[in-house]
């Protein structure tokens, strides 16, 4: 499959790289010789220098038999014009934009193929929030990701000492709570996954990934630790488009504090935030930590553009006494540094973005794909189709079918209802079916599991 | 500085406000009134004066900015001086000048305080034209305040602009000022008309109905009897005096919204009208209590209640009972609401609404600095932020609103030998464009001297003014500009 990637900034790079290592054609178009230069050493792809949305250009980065364009230039105006340039001279056939500005992304029917041809819009900035949204209404968890239009939810959290569950064997869980339906979808103990069976034993310190309808996540997540209060006070460190998102999304359910270190900038938070208190001040200053009850509050979360700063000023709010911190980190080395320290969740960016762009490039009808501890793991809400004949797994019990090693199936969802994956559950076609990879190097394997045979298409 | 321009608009403004004594000969004439010459010689005399400020300066230069600034004053001037021809010459009355003036001025500021003695047996075309000369003050007041003032910034007038911004989508209601006044008036007149009809039908004489039309609507107060509308002695005249007062002191701009939108919603959406309407509430419950708590007081507490707390807080002046003399804190409550009054860009006086709800919110804004010292924190009228320029023009505002308003208590006091409660309500009164005051002012203002009716008459103007447009005259500035 070619795909081409304009922009190479942090997601367009992060997004080759990725891309580049599960073997598909890239190439990559900038006007940053050197930065081309410096992918193209380390990477396995083509890279064209040129203005990105230039049908020269575009012609000779080979639009004209690209399955997919990614348009992630840091111009919504170059990115929408690449789409359409790419639409009306080359037919590419899947077009994916990152469009930041609000005032674009508010249209309803701007984006469709009679006006600006664009597929999917991905607004990284959005996603994060998102995420970190979610991370707040659940305390304790250090990822919450939706699928199927967020009726199911995939949490992933650390047991600790006091939580029912620690020190038993997973089967425990279901005469514990008789009207809650859940799976623990993966358990990682010291980095290494374990594929949990009825008798894995929940340890202490366990990273422990499971699946449940949204309603009963609460519930489940009290058994594996004490359960949290819910979360009161928010400082958020950083102004930039994602803490302005942040603190409006959220101003309404917690008391929100958001510092800015440039004053005019502070300003404006001022003007557009309405019960969020704008604190004009770098979030590195202790003193001023201190002077806003650091210690009191419940959260704090480090989104400036800076991972110096977001990760110092994590560390010091983490030593002053904030209960949990959430920190944006960019570069992707630095996230294996700092999470599980300290340092309670790391957000990255990119990975938020990869997600959706995965897919589009996986060779089955996949709904969601949430890419997983740094890209290692994955997991996919993937479609069913055919019958017992074309499918491999449509008409069979979820015990029957051939799961390569490191994938256990957490849901299905069929028609808005919720069926926790159990054994005897058998998968009907058009069934969302949620699976959770520890390993992503056997992508290929649940690929080719939810292909149709030829006769289908 | 273009002083033939000025001067020549004064002029055909002059000889426009002649024709309003048309009406009133018109009165005279059908009633069979001695008042006829009176009111010949007033229009004959406006008319020639205008004329002749008009006609020998021909030139068509255009006003400049801050001409606005002595227009307006003299507009009021001018008029009050000219407006009082009739009173001075009426045999009805027997006035010296210096009532005379006063009379005039109260009606054309809409304040509602008045001199004479004898209301019920005055002729009817003198009573009509005292009444119309409070109706023109609050046609004039309703351009003034939605056009001009916020045109020459006076005061943050440019507020409510703000807050409206964002149905409105231009800052302006209409492209042009004479458009945007001609819609004002539209709704000013469409008003007092369904006034007089809503007073009709709770009884009054059509003569009443009209002329009580004219004063109701434009919160002015005056009133064709002694005993003001407690002479009806009837709850649905004082039910329709309260609709329309608290109607008259909301924003026509805002009218016209709702008007053009067919929404009544709008109104509620404006944060200056519900918190206008909460400061009527909070009074109207405040008086009632303390009225019903002391039942030597009134007879019925709650209908004298609410009419005086509605009528004085809109800062009308209309009065169904002697409020001067309720007991305890009462008559200074409603005093001190007067000094709220009513919203910007309506006809009522004081300081207007919007300015209060503004000072409310910085003394918020400085209670969140202390508790967040590094905080950033902005003034915000619905979901639009007041830029820094608006809320220096407002505590300005309020601070020469205060200092002009001790000074002229002290003022009264040294010429007068006035007492301090009548000082301090005769000020309040005439600066808040209200009225009755308290004290010896409570009825009337015949026991003060000639020299405190001047002052007085100055506070009138300072106040409809809304102070800056006449002090920024005051000041040498201005004239070497």
């Amino acid at each position: 499959m070619k795909i081409l990637i304009l922009g190479a900034g942090q997601v367009g790079g992060t997004l080759a790289e990725s891309l580049a290592k599960e073997s598909f054609d890239i190439t990559l178009v900038d006007h940053d010789t050197a930065r081309l230069r410096e992918l193209g050493s380390r990477l396995d792809i083509q890279t064209i220098e040129g203005a990105a949305s230039h049908p020269d250009v575009l012609q000779r980065a080979g639009a004209d038999d690209a399955d997919i364009l990614v348009a992630v230039t840091s111009s919504d105006e170059v990115n929408i014009v690449a789409c359409q340039v790419c639409y009306s001279m080359f037919r590419t056939p899947t077009k994916i934009a990152r469009i930041r500005s609000g005032a674009y992304l508010s249209q309803n029917t701007l984006f469709d193929k009679h006006h600006v041809p664009i597929d999917r819009l991905i607004n990284p900035e959005q996603v994060v929030t998102d995420q970190i949204t979610e991370l707040l209404s659940h305390p304790g968890a250090l990822e919450v990701l939706d699928f199927a239009d967020g009726r199911v939810q995939l949490v992933a959290m650390r047991a600790y000492l006091g939580g029912p569950l620690v020190g038993q064997a997973l089967r425990f869980l279901s005469e514990h709570m008789p009207n809650v339906d859940t799976r623990v979808a993966a358990v990682f103990r010291r980095g290494q996954p374990i594929i949990p069976t009825g008798d894995t034993v929940i340890e202490t310190d366990d990273e422990v990934f499971f699946i449940a309808a949204r309603e009963h996540i609460t519930a489940v997540m009290g058994e594996l630790r004490k359960a949290e209060k819910p979360y009161r006070r928010v400082l958020i460190a950083g102004g930039g488009n994602i803490g302005a998102r942040l603190a409006a999304d959220t101003e309404n359910d917690y008391d929100v504090r958001i510092m800015e270190v440039n004053a005019e900038r502070a300003q404006d938070l001022a003007d557009q935030l309405n019960s969020a208190v704008v604190i004009q001040g770098s979030a590195t200053d202790r003193d001023l930590l201190l002077e806003e009850n650091i210690d009191q509050c419940d959260a704090f979360c480090a989104v400036t553009d800076d991972d110096e700063i977001n990760v110092m000023s994590s560390l010091m709010a983490k030593r002053l006494g904030v209960r949990q911190v959430v920190t944006l980190i960019g570069k992707t080395a630095y996230v294996d540094l700092v999470q599980g320290g300290e340092i309670d969740v790391a957000i990255s960016p990119q990975q938020a973005t990869i997600g959706t762009l995965l897919s589009y490039v996986r060779r089955a009808d996949v709904a969601r794909v949430h890419s997983l501890r740094r890209g290692a793991a994955e997991a996919i809400e993937a479609i069913a189709h055919g019958d017992r004949n074309s499918s491999k797994v449509v008409g069979r019990r979820i015990s029957e079918i051939k799961l390569p090693a490191g994938a256990t199936i957490g849901a299905i969802v069929r028609d808005n209802q919720v069926l926790i994956a159990h054994d005897d559950v058998i998968v009907a076609s058009d069934d969302h079916v949620i699976l959770f990879l520890v390993d992503k190097g056997q992508i290929g394997a649940v690929e080719r599991l939810f292909q149709v045979g030829l006769t289908f298409f | 500085m273009h002083l033939t321009v000025i001067l020549r608009i004064t002029g055909s403004l002059l000889t426009l406000f002649s024709f309003a004594f048309l009406l009133p000969v018109l009165v005279a004439l059908g009633y069979g009134e001695n008042t006829l010459p009176t009111f010949f010689s007033a229009f004959a005399i406006t008319l020639i004066s205008g004329l002749v400020l008009w006609l020998p300066l021909r030139g068509n230069r255009d006003l400049r900015g801050g001409d606005g600034f002595l227009v307006t004053a003299l507009f009021y001037l001018g008029l009050g001086v000219f407006g009082a021809i009739p009173f001075w010459l009426a045999d009805a009355t027997d006035l010296t000048f210096t009532d005379s003036v006063f009379e005039s001025i109260s009606g054309l500021t809409t304040t509602g305080a008045t001199t004479i003695i004898g209301l019920d047996n005055l002729p009817k075309s003198l009573l009509l034209y005292r009444q119309m000369l409070q109706w023109m003050g609050g046609m004039g007041i309703i351009v003034l305040a939605v056009a001009i003032f916020p045109m020459l910034g006076i005061g943050g007038m440019q507020l409510y602009r703000t807050e409206s911004a964002g149905p409105i989508k231009d800052n302006k209601l209409t492209p042009r000022i004479t458009e945007t006044a001609k819609a004002l008036w539209y709704i000013y007149i469409g008003l007092t008309a369904a006034c007089a009809c809503a007073y009709w039908f709770a009884g009054m004489s059509g003569f009443d109905a009209i002329s009580h039309s004219f004063s109701t609507v434009s919160i002015g107060g005056f009133s064709t009897h002694d005993t003001s509308l407690g002479f009806f002695d009837s709850a649905a005249v004082e039910a329709v005096a309260i609709v329309f007062m608290v109607l008259s002191g909301i924003n026509f701009a805002l009218h016209f919204l709702v008007w053009r939108r067919r929404n009544p919603i709008h109104y509620f959406r404006d944060m200056e009208v519900r918190a206008y309407l909460l400061v009527l509430m909070f009074v109207a419950i405040v008086v009632c209590t303390l009225l019903s708590l002391n039942p030597s007081s009134s007879s019925q507490p709650w209908r004298d209640g609410l009419f005086q707390a509605v009528s004085i807080t809109t800062t009308t002046g209309f009065t169904t009972a002697q409020f001067a003399a309720w007991p305890s804190v009462a008559p200074i409550v409603l005093l001190f609401a007067a000094f709220a009054g009513g919203c910007a860009g309506s006809t009522a006086g004081g300081i207007k609404i919007i300015r209060v709800v503004m000072i409310y919110l910085q003394g918020m804004r400085e209670v969140k600095r202390l508790i967040h010292p590094n905080g950033v924190f902005s003034i915000k009228l619905g979901r639009n932020s007041v830029p820094n320029r608006l809320i220096d023009a407002v505590w300005s505002f309020f601070s020469v609103y205060v200092f002009f308003f001790l000074l002229s208590v002290c003022a009264l006091m040294a010429v007068g030998q006035l007492d301090f409660i009548t000082a301090f309500s005769a000020v309040g009164a005439c600066l808040n464009n209200l009225g009755p005051g308290l004290g010896d002012v409570a009825v009337n203002y015949t026991s003060i001297t000639a020299e405190v009716k001047w002052i007085l008459m100055f506070n009138m103007v300072l106040g409809r003014l809304e102070i800056f447009t006449l002090l920024v005259l005051l000041t040498p500035a201005y004239w070497r500009r």
